[in-house]
């Protein structure tokens, strides 16, 4: 699979990545374009390697070979001013959450612009307020995550990521811990977020989802880009007897 | 032979503050060295980690005894002579430090991966995650066991009086050493050792199920 024609809005760029675990090989030559408002459902089989390649452009794991940047800006590089200029560039939310337990909800999403972009205490509640009624739980924000149910947990989570203004957002199987019913109002605030312009690069079980928002849709099998292309021309014509496979598996 | 007198009590009961202070001491003296101790079983450099790692090797492989030796006759050989107290609270640290720092490397290390992945995909760096993030939890953690170390550090200051230090045990030996009642001021001093502690084993159980129940108080 080559790679898609790299544009000048490219936002994110993965170019024949290679990652491995011990001598297992999880990404085999990964390249990826990202445009600018773009959003980029990865979809794939438990081990397809589409987990680790987010982790990846997180910058969560190391890459044994090729390179990936984040608007110019090479993840990996060693350095703190790197590292500080990534997370400027990408905020990422998980399957679990990751909520700080110990904080309440305002506080989960203050800290990181208090402490890394050194707002004022009063304007980073405001910022606060402000994504959460984008969420929609502004009526949560003196909760504690433990009081809150897994879909709320997870709005709460996004909300948290939107807050430092991230050029692109990445979500690792965000609903995978959720039963159908907090799923549906996940995604309906990541869908809000797509038609907002954001880009994100959504790993995803949700073939709906993957269906209704995504632009671009990244079929992964063994550590590669196996097909990929615009959503509803990928889903019509698919070309390679895996895919076929898994898209009539998912249904 | 004097008989046991009220005096005799008071004389008890003196001694015991002298068990509060020492066991403060330790307390304090392991905690701040314990911390640094824990931190560096955790850190991300080995040299570290091996530095931590050997000197809670070396303390909980030898005796508190023996460490009051070290710190007391050993120094003192050197030219370092130090009062019994100081001895005393100096072995007291070590030893202190030793185990705290492995309480609290566990707790650090309860706290889950993902909430490092997690603040560090926020931009915070090592020492905000560990001050905002993963502290607090293990701080929550670490509460019941540490009280319930705490109990070990009270009756572990009885060996200071080895090395002439008159806390709670000598002030029981010195008594006896007059009236000649080990029994019954044995039992006193136990009794007295024993309402120090356990307040602290109830202190800690009581923690215990707090922690357990999570954090739904507050």
């Amino acid at each position: 699979m080559q790679a898609a024609p790299a544009t000048s809005a490219a936002v994110v760029r993965v170019a024949s990545v290679v990652k491995e675990f011990g001598t297992l090989r999880v990404l085999d030559g990964v390249s990826l374009d990202v445009a600018r408002g773009q959003t980029v459902a990865i979809i794939g089989r438990s081990g397809s390697g589409k987990s680790t390649l987010l982790r990846c452009i997180a910058g969560l794991e190391t890459i044994q070979a090729g390179k990936i940047e984040i608007c110019g800006h090479e993840v990996g590089r060693p350095g703190k001013a790197a590292r500080a200029q990534l997370r400027r560039d990408v905020g990422m939310v998980f399957q679990g959450y990751n909520l700080f337990p110990h904080l309440t909800v305002e506080r989960n999403i203050t800290l990181a612009l208090t402490l890394v972009k050194k707002q004022p205490r009063h304007a980073a509640q405001k910022k606060a307020a402000e994504v959460l009624r984008l969420v929609g739980l502004t009526d949560k924000i003196s909760s504690y995550p433990e009081q809150l149910s897994g879909g709320q947990q997870q709005r709460v989570a996004i909300a948290r990521s939107l807050a430092l203004s991230p050029q692109v957002m990445l979500f690792d199987e965000v609903t995978s811990a959720l039963d159908p019913e907090l799923t549906a109002e996940v995604l309906a605030v990541m869908e809000d977020l797509a038609t907002r312009g954001m880009t994100m690069i959504t790993v995803t079980h949700e073939m709906g989802f993957a269906r209704k928002v995504a632009n671009q849709v990244v079929f992964m099998h063994r550590g590669k880009i196996w097909e990929s292309g615009p959503t509803s021309e990928l889903f019509a014509r698919p070309q390679t007897a895996e895919f076929k496979q898994f898209i009539s598996s998912e249904l | 032979m004097i008989r046991l007198n009220a005096h005799h009590l008071w004389y008890l009961i003196t001694a015991a503050q002298w068990t509060v202070l020492l066991s403060l001491i330790a307390f304090a003296g392991g905690a701040l060295v314990g911390l640094p101790i824990a931190l560096m079983r955790v850190s991300p450099s080995r040299a570290l980690r091996m530095a931590a790692g050997g000197y809670i090797q070396l303390i909980q492989g030898t005796p508190l005894l023996i460490l009051l030796f070290l710190t007391y006759f050993g120094l003192g050989i050197l030219g370092y002579k130090l009062v019994p107290i100081v001895a005393a609270g100096l072995a007291l640290t070590l030893y202190a430090a030793a185990f705290l720092g492995e309480i609290w490397r566990g707790c650090i290390e309860a706290v889950p991966r993902t909430q490092w992945e997690a603040s560090d995909c926020l931009g915070l760096d090592r020492f905000q995650q560990y001050a905002y993030v993963v502290l607090p939890q293990a701080v929550r953690m670490a509460i019941p066991p540490t009280v319930g170390f705490m109990v070990q550090i009270v009756k572990n200051t009885s060996l200071a009086s080895v090395v002439g230090f008159v806390e709670l045990a000598r002030a029981g030996q010195i008594v006896n050493n007059s009236t000649f009642e080990p029994f019954i001021i044995f039992s006193i001093v136990a009794a007295i050792y024993f309402a120090m502690c356990y307040p602290l084993s109830m202190a800690s159980r009581y923690l215990e199920r707090g922690a357990n129940a999570g954090r739904a108080s507050h």
